[in-house]
């Protein structure tokens, strides 16, 4: 954190104390949806990027329209910050609720701010550093008038940024920003709560005083500003770079952002999209966009996803560009629509009917999301193919800070080709890839293409002929065989060969990288593979593969009843090696960094590995 | 199977439109079917639109009439069933300068598509959608349609159908439609006058037109059928002369008037039910959006647009 040393803004304000220097911090905010809980960690992470932190966050929203419990967890420091954090340093429960849930994920020396007009914990319990703040009374006073509580939460800010020695101007910049189009009232109301909070330190909050360790003038830095956002937002903004210009869809948790932004953002650029009367309806209209030589995106979360099936099928068949996104929630059916799991990785893979391979890529972060919807688009362009993009609702509403994109470098200008096609122009050539003619481009020969669910021959007409059909099959498949020897081998991290080998897609990344780190702080040789491109697999996986005793598949889906996860299904039967075994759980929530160690402990049969786990470190924070 | 090999150079850019020009495949219909027809007013009304070849655009979902695009030798295709609609909505909203048709069969539109037809209907997008209504499942071989009359003995109903059928025409018109016509496949230059209409309209425009299947519903239409002893009574549209004869004609901008035309009792009248000349369409809505929306942004390229956007997001 660059705190700037100006008595004004910073430890100034506590003559003759030293704070203690911290790396990173966890601070779970619990409260209820309206209280702006997330408001609150949205600022956090802002001013972390803003500070060349890095940052990661965690949140729930109850999916009752309106009021009950939320959390929102951020995770800010220096360093590669790779996951929210298994336990949190530091607990702001806002209600007696939001304390019983939320104690327990609260490591023993940590400190809990607790609302004393709402929170009352049991007397006597020792394993905090417990400090009371009459967070509702003293908001009240400080905002006085109709507001009632509101603004509790920027009351909270002013305390953390006291506490933590946050940077007051950038903090307050940020408050006025965010509120800076509504009216003066509520500029003012927003920043008097935010005074009060900075200026409550009473009793013992006084003894709470941290500051981040200066950041290292890292060689990994890019130069380049940071950004804040979540995943949802980096994929509609990376489907604008892409050059996708047309998309339709119908809303549905936690897909509906995507659409929101690009509904508002595409006009913009030209573009459009469109709001359909349903998921089936939504895929149809995209794939018309497609079909016009505009590459299209539409998406959806699991359930919707199924519905799309038979027109991607269509899409595979007729061989049509277009970008699929599935933010990926808990399932089946209506399921956890606010937690995250990765369960719909075989439906990506394998759903529709009769033979359709495709494209399945999953981003690994926030930044990721970003970069995958280019690397998509690039690909259902070359290959003429459909290209299901698997997110999931952890990625989607979780907010980061990564160096903003090199916009003038990655951006690709949309493109139509209404050039004249030759009279040799076929649209399903046996010995070349499909490139279509789109609507509009002349025919040197005069005859005018068709694209058909049909099986058709090279110029698009029907034909019962089982030859073609095992020829046209073929020729379907091969693209994507073709694809595969192109792609990159996967990030290898740790050590070549070993023990143990981590096996992660989609935003399994980060816990996994730091289970990684801390297997081999243990004394355990082991490496970390991440798959970006999940289908078709990159080449050669299988020689990676033989250099562990085991290779451990860490995802959120369920065992099944073989025992297995959807990814270690798919990779045993892809390279029959029984070395492959699953850590896989549904409890909703992302992974923690000590649940994949353990899964990788039990796998190697360690009781020394195992015996870490339980032994989580002490609270940074602890006042000792 | 394979199209035969065609000789014949295409014809240059500008040159009128021919029937040779447009012939594709030949048809895969049985003989006798309504839908030959269709197909030879369909060459017509494309021979007198005369629309550079390259811009038209012929789609079509599942179903025997949904094979039309193979017959017609423009760009176009065949999507699955009842999603036609919402795939042409894609190419016409995609594309301002193409000329959008669909076809499809009374399953494809009335039923697994009914709900997409309404939505469609009611965004008013720009296109042209044909539906070839035979009263019953051919394709499947004889089951019952959502247009098969009560009474009607098919392979799912056998001692004759039960359910209530929908009445295309007052479906169509409460829909939103802002062009709804009736047309009969035994009546060519009717067909192509409808057809044409609803080409020119600028909107969403729909015709059904009557087509009989011989091979599992012979006879459904015959009582609009002038040589099988019928009546095939067309709308007179007003003049708008202030003759005493114009009171009685039908005004097509009238809802009223059109929804009293579709309740009439079987076989009804031919020609246009209801057309609204003043609906903004979809494409020019979205259209209009763009243009409000740059001149806000004073037209800044894509580029400086999205770097705009990222240096908000610091």
């Amino acid at each position: 954190m660059v705190s700037p040393n100006s008595p004004e803004q910073s430890g100034g304000a506590r003559p003759g104390q030293q704070p203690r220097s911290l790396s990173d911090v966890v601070i779970r905010l619990a409260g209820n949806s309206q209280d702006g809980i997330q408001s609150i960690g949205g600022f956090l992470a802002r001013l972390a990027g803003r500070s060349d932190q890095d940052v990661m966050t965690y949140m729930t929203i109850p999916s009752t329209i309106s009021g009950g419990p939320s959390i929102f967890q951020v995770r800010m420091g220096n360093g590669d910050i790779l996951s929210a954090g298994d336990r949190a340093d530091m607990l702001v429960a806002f209600y007696q609720h939001s304390y019983d849930a939320h104690i327990g994920s609260l490591r023993p020396g940590g400190i809990l701010i607790y609302d004393s007009d709402h929170v009352a914990p049991p007397a006597g319990d020792n394993r905090f550093t417990s400090v009371a703040v009459p967070i509702t009374t003293g908001t009240v006073e400080a905002v006085g008038g109709t507001s009632k509580d509101k603004g509790k939460n920027i009351f909270v800010l002013g305390l953390l940024a006291r506490i933590f020695d946050l940077d007051v101007a950038k903090l307050t910049g940020l408050v006025k920003e965010r509120f800076g189009g509504k009216n003066e009232d509520i500029v003012r109301n927003a920043m008097l709560a935010f005074d009060a909070g900075y200026a409550w330190p009473q009793n013992n909050i006084r003894d709470l005083f941290y500051r981040f360790d200066a950041v290292h003038a890292a060689a990994e830095t890019t130069g380049r500003p940071q950004i804040t956002i979540d995943g949802n937002t980096a994929m509609a903004y990376g489907l604008l770079a892409a050059g996708v210009r047309h998309g339709a869809g119908y809303p549905i948790t936690p897909w509906s952002s995507i659409m929101e932004i690009l509904r508002t953002e595409l006009p913009k650029y030209g573009g459009v999209f469109v709001q359909c009367e349903d998921e089936i309806a939504s895929i149809s209209t995209a794939i018309g966009f497609s079909y016009t030589g505009q590459l299209a995106i539409t998406g959806s979360s699991g359930p919707g996803l199924s519905l799309k099936m038979e027109a991607l099928g269509w899409a595979t068949m007729a061989e049509m560009p277009l970008i699929v996104i599935n933010v990926q929630r808990g399932g089946p059916s209506t399921g956890m629509p606010t937690n995250v799991e990765q369960s719909d990785l075989m439906q990506a893979i394998y759903g529709s009917h009769g033979d359709t391979p495709r494209v399945v890529l999953a981003p690994k972060n926030v930044e990721d999301c970003f970069y995958i919807a280019l690397e998509a688009a690039r690909i259902a362009r070359t290959y003429s193919t459909p290209v299901i993009i698997l997110t999931d609702q952890g990625l989607s509403s979780r907010i980061e800070v990564f160096a903003e994109p090199d916009l003038a470098k990655v951006m690709v200008a949309p493109k139509l080709d209404l050039s004249e096609r030759p009279a040799t122009f076929k649209p399903y050539p046996l010995d070349a890839i499909t490139q279509h003619a789109p609507p509009g481009a002349r025919i040197g020969s005069g005859k005018y293409p068709t694209v058909t669910g049909l099986e058709h021959d090279e110029h698009g007409h029907p034909t019962g002929s089982p030859v073609l059909h095992q020829k046209m099959t073929a020729k379907r498949r091969e693209k994507y065989k073709a694809l595969a020897a192109t792609l990159p081998a996967p990030e290898l991290f740790g050590d070549e060969s070993g023990e143990a080998l981590i096996v992660t897609w989609g935003g399994c990344y980060g816990p996994a990288r730091e289970a990684l780190g801390r297997i081999r702080k243990a004394g355990f040789k082991a490496g970390h593979l991440h798959l970006r491109h999940i289908h078709p697999l990159p080449l050669g996986l299988e020689k990676t593969f033989a250099k562990y005793h085991r290779v451990v598949v860490a995802e959120l889906n369920d065992e099944g009843m073989y025992g297995y996860g959807q990814l270690t299904m798919m990779l045993r039967a892809a390279y029959a090696n029984p070395a492959i075994v699953s850590v896989t759980k549904t409890d909703g929530l992302t992974f923690k960094v000590s649940e994949i160690v353990a899964g990788v402990a039990r796998h190697i049969e360690s009781q020394a590995l195992s015996a870490t786990v339980g032994a989580a470190s002490q609270s940074t924070l602890a006042t000792r | 199977m394979s199209a035969p090999a065609v000789a014949t150079p295409p014809p240059a850019p500008g040159a009128p439109l021919t029937k040779k020009a447009l012939t594709a495949d030949h048809p895969t219909w049985c003989p006798g079917c309504g839908d030959f027809a269709v197909l030879a007013a369909f060459y017509k009304v494309l021979e007198k639109l005369n629309y550079p070849q390259e811009k038209i655009v012929t789609f079509a979902g599942i179903g025997c009439s949904s094979r039309f695009p193979y017959f017609v030798n423009t760009h176009g295709g065949h999507f699955i069933h009842g999603r036609a609609l919402p795939f042409a909505a894609g190419i016409s909203l995609g594309r301002d300068d193409l000329h959008v048709f669909v076809f499809g069969g009374d399953g494809d539109g009335f039923s697994i598509g009914g709900n997409h037809l309404v939505h469609t209907a009611r965004k008013n997008f720009k296109l042209t959608y044909v539906i070839m209504d035979n009263s019953v499942y051919g394709l499947t071989k004889k089951q019952t349609s959502p247009t098969s009359p009560v009474g009607f003995k098919s392979k799912t109903d056998p001692w004759g159908a039960i359910d209530q059928p929908i009445n295309p025409m007052r479906t169509l018109v409460n829909s939103g439609a802002t062009f709804v016509a009736r047309s009969h496949a035994t009546q060519v230059n009717h067909m192509i006058d409808t057809m044409l209409q609803a080409a020119k309209h600028d909107g969403f425009s729909v015709v059904e037109i009557l087509s009989e299947c011989v091979e599992f519903y012979e006879g459904a239409f015959d009582s609009s059928v002038p040589r099988k002893g019928g009546t095939f009574k067309t709308i007179d549209l007003k003049k708008g002369d202030g003759s005493p004869e114009d009171a009685q004609r039908h005004d097509p901008s009238s809802l009223e008037a059109a929804f009293k035309l579709a309740n009439e009792a079987w076989p009804g009248s031919f020609g246009v039910f209801y057309q609204n000349k003043n609906a903004v369409t979809k494409n020019q809505l979205e259209a209009n959006l763009i243009a409000k929306t740059r001149e806000k942004t004073k037209n800044a390229p894509d580029l400086a647009l999205l770097q705009a956007t990222f240096a908000r997001l610091r």
